[in-house]
């Protein structure tokens, strides 16, 4: 007699199957990488540490976007959010920090009141 | 065990009539499992980014200190260091010469560095491997270089710095200080900014204060700051590219409750029967809920799953062209995920939970109305 098996439990396998999936997935990079990865951001943090870098080296494009933080004030996008860049990396990078918060601002002004 | 027999009746009865109409639901399928695709890669890729940020830049000065003379940036005097020194809690000031050198064959700009304790000649380098890979004209392991006055440079390469710290070192080209000023034309005396180390964190706003107390046309950049900056360029809830996505997100809720909304005369006449036959309002509403779960569950296990594997295994290549913009130089990305419950909870909520509702309310009007209506 062949083994008829019930739609509900078809899909729930199915689901169980997904979770276990998606945990190997979630997981198994980290584990099969672990040491590698650890080994590289050692490196990593070490290359900082003695060149006293600050920035990522994610978008090349122009020497605002490649130190993003250290970017001159009046550079595009540093300026207001509507300010035209003329690299595609504007469109992923968001309002510069400082309009967003005082933090920069209330050390200038601090500075400037003292005598 | 009987209500879990009872759900699994209903579970028999909703997949059945899912596989009735199997084209609508595959179709919806499909692109509800591309869009929590979407989203979920944007989601873990921005967080992975940002860890990385986090965890690797923590090791960078607590404070650099630039000169902005006339709104821009310009080289500081180094004589600034032992009046920074002498500011209480500050533990050490040095000098960072760095700066970039566009190298129009390539058509990229690189980062140029002096190196504190190079260890090599002056006509020798140390460079990032996005450098080997993207300078065109290597020969024999050097680089040629063209100085600020016009004067060629032969440096050679004794040193590749490993392509798993790209995200930091890919456009690095290291070299002595005395190699420096003479490609760069930077003068003796002054450096690009200083790097400042800071006893107790804690007081970086009070010392960044008294820095501009004492040398006014100086601007100072706190770690923090730039830490924050990496965390608002790639959080996914501010992100152009989530508002960019919400749209096509916003298209498919309009979607799926167009569909749920117009249910066809076959699904009024199924669930009037149902109706007649003696099934609760309720009970039509848990065979929907059912139906919902199912396409729900299935596209976002089935989406999730697709965006760990795009972009923690396949380095997220749909992103990658996205970052890569006009850069010729584009670091290797190994991005290692950032174990983040919160993230799924959210992904969870923003794709399976508003489905759910939005297939069940036209579901629960069609319950209500006349069986006999429905039926004729």
């Amino acid at each position: 007699m062949a083994f008829a098996l019930r739609k509900s439990d078809a899909w729930l396998l199915f689901l169980g199957g997904c979770i276990i999936l998606f945990a190997l997935a979630a997981n198994g990079y980290s584990v099969i990488h672990q040491k590698e990865h650890q080994q590289q951001m050692m490196n990593a943090r070490q290359l900082v540490g003695r060149l006293g870098l600050t920035d990522l080296c994610l978008f090349t494009e122009a020497r605002y976007t490649r130190h993003l933080s250290q970017a001159d004030l009046h550079a595009p996008f540093q300026d207001h959010p509507l300010s035209l860049s003329h690299f595609p990396s504007g469109s992923h990078v968001g309002p510069p920090i400082h309009l967003k918060t005082v933090s920069r601002h209330e050390v200038d002004s601090t500075a400037k009141i003292l005598p | 065990m009987k209500w879990i027999q009872r759900q699994k009746y209903f579970l028999d009865f909703t997949l059945s009539s899912l596989l009735r109409r199997k084209g609508k639901h595959l179709s919806l399928l499909f692109v509800y499992t591309f869009i929590v695709f979407l989203i979920g890669s944007v989601m873990l890729f921005a967080g992975a980014i940002r860890k990385t940020a986090v965890d690797v830049l923590i090791d960078g000065p607590e404070m650099t200190v630039q000169r902005i003379i006339a709104g821009r940036h310009d080289f500081i005097p180094l004589h600034y260091i032992e009046s920074i020194q002498n500011i209480r809690g500050v533990r050490t000031v040095r000098p960072r010469l760095w700066g970039y050198h566009f190298h129009s064959a390539s058509g990229a700009n690189y980062t140029l560095m002096a190196a504190p304790d190079f260890e090599y000649g002056p006509d020798q380098i140390i460079v990032g491997a996005g450098v080997v890979r993207s300078w065109s004209g290597i020969a024999e392991d050097r680089l040629y270089l063209v100085g600020f006055d016009g004067r060629a440079h032969l440096l050679k390469i004794v040193e590749t710095l490993d392509s798993g710290i790209d995200l930091v070192a890919a456009d690095l080209i290291l070299m002595a200080e005395s190699t420096f000023r003479d490609i760069t034309g930077v003068p003796e005396g002054y450096a690009t900014d200083l790097a400042v180390e800071i006893r107790n964190p804690r007081e970086c706003a009070t010392i960044g204060e008294k820095i501009v107390r004492l040398f006014p046309e100086t601007r100072p950049i706190l770690k923090s700051e730039i830490l924050r900056t990496y965390a608002a360029v790639f959080d996914w809830r501010s992100g152009y590219v989530v508002v960019l996505l919400a749209g096509s997100v916003l298209a498919f809720f309009i979607l799926a409750w167009d569909r749920a909304v117009g249910l066809s005369a076959e699904e009024r006449r199924e669930i009037g029967v149902l109706r007649a036959v003696g099934w609760d309002v309720s009970d039509i509403l848990i065979l929907k809920w059912w139906e919902g779960g199912v396409i729900s569950l299935t596209a976002f296990f089935l989406g999730i799953i697709g965006a760990y594997l795009h972009v923690f295994w396949a380095s997220a290549p749909v992103f990658a062209h996205a970052l890569q913009g006009w850069a010729v130089l584009y670091p290797e990305l190994h991005l290692y995920p950032d174990p983040d419950p919160y993230q799924i909870g959210a992904l969870f909520f923003l794709t399976v939970v508003p489905f759910g509702f939005v297939t069940l309310i036209p579901a629960w009007k069609a319950a209500v109305t006349d069986p006999s209506s429905v039926m004729k």
